[in-house]
């Protein structure tokens, strides 16, 4: 079975469609869309994402892979990205980033076993009064020392945990070929 | 300098520290929305002139007069988009992500005041695809200029009936769409790549319709100046710079943040006045003036005034060198020095390994060329990967002139500008930290030679 968008994301590209004059426009909105449903952007959703936007899925999987946002693999459920770019980098941004790896067993660019959590290394992420810092989601974790970070991680740990309590029965693969996200409707 | 008026004047960060400043009550409660009821009776040819007046410069960093980018748009244009470039992501740089946390109906009433003088319909915010939490605090202050009427709602002003339009776009993780045409690219669903130029957005910008894109900062400017005039912006300012600065500080400072300020005050002032000076008793080593993609600036060049035209030509400031005595040319004989960029100045001290910094700044360019121009694609990994075994102690004699030879085939033989951001400053941390590169490579030279067996070349054969 080809993945479909749910309900609710057909309303929200319904909404994104109308607010340009033509539907390869709306195609970073639609995959951010589609990537909030899925978890991540596999074939088939390129394939889905290509109808919605009348384009080439060709076209669309060189969009994906131009930007670092969109993954074409599966991403834990919380993505750190740890800036180590100058100003990070003056003040102690690498010692957060090999502090954090050493803390979750991985390193920049990989994902824990349990899928908790994705570590990345990022570019200059506009917080260079607060350096170093890192993103998660929408929050912002400013002026970091190595005891911040394990209070944070800590933290998202136990959230994540809470969180997968509640998600679906089947679990992380239920939708064939695809996979959501722990917690996203499968 | 600036007049006494601009020493404590704030414009873009009025509202800042002020309890849900983020909201259109607020907003409207300290004075909101003036400027716009004062723009509607106004021909747009008139707002165009007074932002010429104004001497507001972009600043998102190549500080081009604003009102001037505004004329270029065909008058017997049908369609016109306005496009805010709020996809700030040059390394050191933090006002844009803050002005729109603390203040977005500020920006979009300089996209109406901007949409109504170029007859825009429909306008759009680019913003960077990791700043999540602005993006639902700007999308949220758009609804409510929905809900209030301000948007998608018929205004009648001196030239007709206006109505605008705002979507918010958000990127996703590519330096290069800051690039006003890789931008547009990327808002067309495409990716990022610069366009050539000419033609120029202006003529054939956004879905082939005249555009001018606007950095965030520069459009927040645009209230104060429609409801005081353009003089009065252009009074406050310095020479050809209207208005204030604000400048993000960041590295060995002990107050590192984002400050608006006179245009024109010192580095100098602004590194010990301003942010308290270096912690722990060191000493200045060298200050980035406006983004790592400026040469920077060594402890001897900072009373220079952080302002546009003073960064290019003051003559206390070095040229930029391909090797000792051979300045760089930028064009028609023109040398460099610096550019005050975006703002974003960050300050390291003598405890720094100016080398390591650099080969930050080259990693990150390598990773952002977008690929298209072999110069750039090519020679930001070079730069990068000799750069870092310099770094490393790995280096070899001739990397430094490698460097800068290879830098000098970059700059000025790109479609877009992210190629001289990798070449200008490569070249200028030679320029002014050569020794420390020297040193780098004799300290490598020194431990070659001590792993070498004792009897030569071929004793252990």
């Amino acid at each position: 079975m080809p993945p479909e968008f749910s309900a609710q994301s057909k309303q929200r590209i319904e909404r994104v469609l109308s607010r340009y004059p033509n539907k390869q426009a709306a195609l970073l909105p639609v995959l951010h869309i589609a990537q909030d449903e899925f978890g991540h952007l596999p074939d088939p959703v390129i394939e889905l994402v290509a109808k919605t936007c009348d384009v080439s899925p060709a076209h669309v999987f060189g969009v994906v892979t131009f930007y670092t946002m969109f993954h074409r693999s599966r991403h834990g459920r919380n993505e750190l990205m740890v800036c180590t770019n100058i100003s990070c980098m003056l003040r102690g941004g690498y010692q957060i980033l090999h502090h954090i790896e050493q803390k979750l067993g991985i390193k920049a660019g990989q994902t824990t076993p349990d899928g908790a959590f994705t570590l990345v290394e990022e570019e200059c992420l506009a917080a260079c009064a607060n350096a170093p810092m890192m993103i998660c989601g929408q929050d912002y974790f400013l002026d970091l020392t190595p005891q911040k970070v394990d209070t944070i991680l800590d933290d998202l740990r136990r959230r994540w945990r809470e969180q997968q309590k509640m998600s679906p029965v089947g679990g992380a693969g239920t939708l064939h070929g695809v996979g959501p996200t722990p917690g996203a409707k499968a | 300098m600036a007049n006494a008026e601009a020493a404590n004047l704030k414009i873009v960060t009025k509202n800042f520290g002020v309890a849900d400043s983020h909201k259109l009550s607020v907003y409207q409660q300290r004075g909101g929305g003036q400027a716009f009821r004062k723009a509607l009776t106004m021909q747009p040819a008139a707002l165009v002139d007074e932002v010429k007046k104004s001497n507001l410069r972009g600043r998102g960093g190549a500080g081009f007069p604003t009102g001037m980018k505004w004329s270029f748009i065909p008058k017997e244009a049908k369609t016109v988009y306005l496009v805010v470039n709020a996809d700030e992501s040059e390394p050191g740089t933090c006002k844009d992500r803050e002005l729109m946390a603390y203040d977005p109906h500020l920006l979009l009433e300089g996209m109406l005041i901007a949409s109504y003088a170029l007859g825009c319909k429909h306008a759009y915010i680019y913003i960077r695809g990791e700043m999540m939490r602005e993006a639902r605090i700007v999308d949220e202050a758009i609804d409510e200029a929905y809900a209030a009427g301000l948007l998608g709602k018929e205004h009648y002003g001196a030239s007709g009936a206006f109505k605008l339009d705002i979507t918010l776009h958000r990127g996703a993780g590519a330096y290069i769409c800051g690039e006003e045409t890789g931008l547009l690219n990327s808002l067309e669903g495409k990716r990022g790549w610069p366009r050539l130029k000419p033609p120029f957005p202006a003529v054939r910008g956004l879905f082939n319709a005249p555009t001018v894109v606007n950095n965030v900062e520069t459009l927040m400017n645009l209230p104060d100046i429609i409801t005081k005039g353009g003089e009065w912006f252009a009074g406050v300012g310095m020479g050809k710079s209207g208005g204030t600065r604000i400048v993000c500080v960041s590295g060995h400072v002990a107050k590192p943040g984002v400050y608006e300020l006179p245009m024109g005050i010192s580095t100098r002032a602004l590194i010990y006045d301003v942010c308290g000076g270096i912690p722990g008793g060191r000493a200045l080593k060298g200050v980035i003036p406006g983004g790592s993609s400026m040469p920077p600036l060594d402890a001897s060049e900072i009373d220079v005034p952080i302002e546009f035209d003073a960064l290019m030509t003051d003559t206390r400031i070095k040229d930029v060198e391909i090797r000792p005595g051979v300045p760089f040319d930028l064009g028609g004989g023109r040398k460099l020095k610096t550019m005050a960029g975006s703002g974003g100045v960050v300050v390291f001290d003598d405890s720094t390994d100016v080398v390591a910094l650099c080969a930050r700044i080259m990693e990150f360019y390598a990773h952002e060329s977008c690929g298209q121009c072999t110069p750039c694609r090519e020679g930001s990994g070079w730069l990068a990967r000799v750069c870092k075994r310099v770094a490393r102690g790995e280096g070899e004699a001739g990397d430094i002139e490698l460097m800068a030879n290879v830098a000098n085939g970059i700059g000025g033989n790109t479609i877009c500008a992210l190629g001289d951001a990798a070449a200008w400053p490569m070249l200028g941390f030679i320029t002014k930290f050569r020794a420390d590169f020297e040193a780098k490579l004799a300290q490598s030279a020194k431990a070659r030679k001590a792993a070498e067996p004792t009897g030569g070349v071929g004793a252990r054969a």
